[in-house]
């Protein structure tokens, strides 16, 4: 497969969508499952991502990791609470070869605390590699590259 | 009844364990803890050394609300000046960090070494205009009476300090002879070696994140994710250390292997026994020859600055105030220059236990942030910080709050309060 045929580019912006409603419905069975088994997921500041430092605010390097994630958010992360909700642009895909697209597309991540108004929590992009498997597409690599200077305080959950 | 807005805060309290929350609210307060602080008497951090390790390199950096910058001349010399143009005052460099000759103000382009000097003034001898000069600055103009805001600096380990106030102590002196060696201990000639950074702006006063690491009490109860994983219990071999002053400390903490007693883990609601953690690559931890024993020491340099050991990852934390009610957390990780590759990559793993996304920190800055909003609905009102008595003394345990006690000794009398 060297170009995307229409129905895997549906496919990929579904697996977008997905990943969206996943993350903004704290759904974190669901978030873990649009992994494969080996993946790279990382929350890394544009700063270090272009100056080659290899520190991320959040790297989670397999599907294990994740589910350790997903455990300090129910069980041990004390945090104020807030809504979360994705924006995320058209995949600009970049190529396509051996069963892995590779493509990015910007994000905008809104936090709503209670009684608070919405505000840009993180804004950024992703860089991502998905493998085509039996059951669908599934992310291999999610790096989110932050443009956000600063957090607003803390990161609880996944971008 | 109190009035919730006291007109004139006065620190009724006897000795420094209870902290009237005004401490955190009040403006002229704050403003006069930068004058004393953070431009007065103390060293305060501005970077690493290794991140400038060539001619020419600079890095901004911030000192309480001021703005610096931090140079390597030609000559290899450290130099820390404050980036304000002499001639207008306009915060002339805009970029993080970067490689120059010179800086030049883009205003009106007046030129100054990397050390701060004063080098060039467009038309200082004016302009010939039908055979005449026209302007220029007075003869008595010497461009050495108009350098950059030049600030004393010292350099250990490593580490740069700065300080614009030129008559401070040395760092030596300042710093105390039980901090010098928990400080060497970390610093200890070996090359460091930049990881990167992370950055997070936490609303709540400065203090509070001082305070936060000079709290045992709070981690092994708040970071239920340390207690889970046996990383951090009240009942783990430990000491408090402080400087004379008792406005530096270190929390030095050694790892028990013994199972959680009950007693440790009973006021834990959210204490998950038997929990087994997915990827064991999370608590890989690996004992280092350095270490000579504490898996933990967390040193608090008053006013400006953490440094950590937390297992396998050091870093450095920088606080810098914005405001009564808010501060810039900005973190640097750092390794050694003769780490393996396993190492690094042990270290990078760790780093997600800290900063503002940390398994064991996130909660720190939130904590910090609803803090600040109990202080400022009732600002009449007072901290208990009595665990462990009413004085400020290093203990060999970490069930006390006299770090917090010693730090508001000392702030009290320099704050005149």
């Amino acid at each position: 497969m060297n170009a995307l045929d229409f129905d895997t580019w549906l496919a990929l912006n579904r697996l977008y969508a997905e990943y969206a409603a996943a993350v903004d419905s704290a759904d974190w069975d669901k978030w873990i499952d649009l992994f494969v088994e080996v993946c790279d997921y990382r929350i890394q500041p544009r700063e270090n991502h272009e100056r080659g430092f290899p520190l991320s605010t959040l790297a989670l390097l397999s599907k294990g990791m994740l589910r350790d994630r997903a455990y300090g958010i129910k069980e041990t992360l004390f945090h104020d609470p807030y809504y979360q909700r994705h924006v995320t642009g058209a995949p600009l895909v970049e190529s396509v070869a051996d069963g892995v697209i590779v493509a990015q597309a910007n994000y905008a991540v809104f936090r709503t605390k209670l009684s608070q108004e919405s505000s840009v929590f993180n804004v950024g992009r992703y860089l991502d590699r998905i493998r085509v498997t039996p059951e669908g597409l599934r992310f291999e690599q999610r790096h989110c590259i932050y443009d956000t200077e600063m957090i607003a305080n803390s990161l609880i959950y996944p971008i | 009844m109190a009035a919730v807005f006291p007109i004139k805060p006065i620190w009724d309290q006897p000795g420094s364990s209870r902290i009237p929350f005004w401490a955190y609210t009040d403006e002229s307060l704050y403003k006069r803890e930068l004058e004393r602080m953070f431009y007065q008497g103390h060293w305060c951090y501005v970077g690493l050394e290794a991140e400038i390790p060539n001619p020419g390199d600079y890095k901004r950096s911030v000192i309480g609300e001021r703005s610096v910058i931090l140079t390597r001349a030609a000559d290899g010399s450290i130099n820390v000046v404050e980036n304000v143009c002499a001639h207008r005052g306009m915060q002339f460099c805009r970029e993080r960090h970067g490689n120059k000759k010179e800086f030049v103000c883009p205003y009106h382009q007046w030129s100054y070494t990397l050390k701060g000097d004063l080098q060039g003034v467009p038309f200082r001898r004016g302009v010939k205009q039908d055979g005449k000069v026209n302007g220029g600055m007075p003869k008595e103009f010497d461009t050495a009476d108009h350098g950059l805001n030049k600030l004393k600096v010292a350099v250990r380990g490593g580490v740069v300090f700065a300080s614009f106030d030129h008559d401070v102590e040395s760092l030596e002196d300042f710093l105390g002879p039980d901090m010098c060696r928990y400080f060497d201990r970390l610093f200890n000639g070996r090359k460091l070696t930049i990881l990167g950074y992370n950055r997070q702006r936490i609303p709540g006063n400065w203090k509070l994140m001082q305070e936060n690491i000079k709290d045992p009490y709070h981690p092994g109860l708040l970071h239920t994710w340390f207690v889970t994983y046996g990383l951090w219990r009240a009942d783990n071999k430990s000491e408090l250390k402080m400087d004379a002053h008792h406005r530096h400390a270190a929390m030095i903490s050694t790892r028990g292997q013994q199972a959680a007693s009950s007693e440790v883990t009973a006021g834990v609601t959210s204490f998950k026994a038997g929990m087994e953690i997915n990827d064991k690559r999370l608590l890989d931890i690996v004992p280092e020859e350095w270490w000579k024993g504490p898996t933990a020491v967390m040193m608090t340099v008053f006013p400006s600055v953490i440094f950590q050991q937390q297992v396998n990852s050091v870093s450095t934390r920088h606080i810098q105030p914005n405001g009564k009610g808010s501060f810039d957390f900005v973190w640097t990780h750092f390794g050694f220059e003769d780490d393996t590759p396993e190492m690094t990559k042990r270290r990078l793993i760790q780093a997600n236990l800290f900063g503002p996304a940390g398994f064991v920190s996130a909660d720190d800055g939130e904590v910090i942030e609803l803090s600040q909003n109990g202080f400022e609905q009732k600002p009449y009102h007072r901290t208990v910080a009595e665990l462990g008595g009413y004085g400020a003394e290093n203990t060999d345990h970490m069930v006390t709050e006299t770090l917090i006690r010693g730090m508001y000794e000392y702030w009290r009398k320099v704050m005149d309060v």
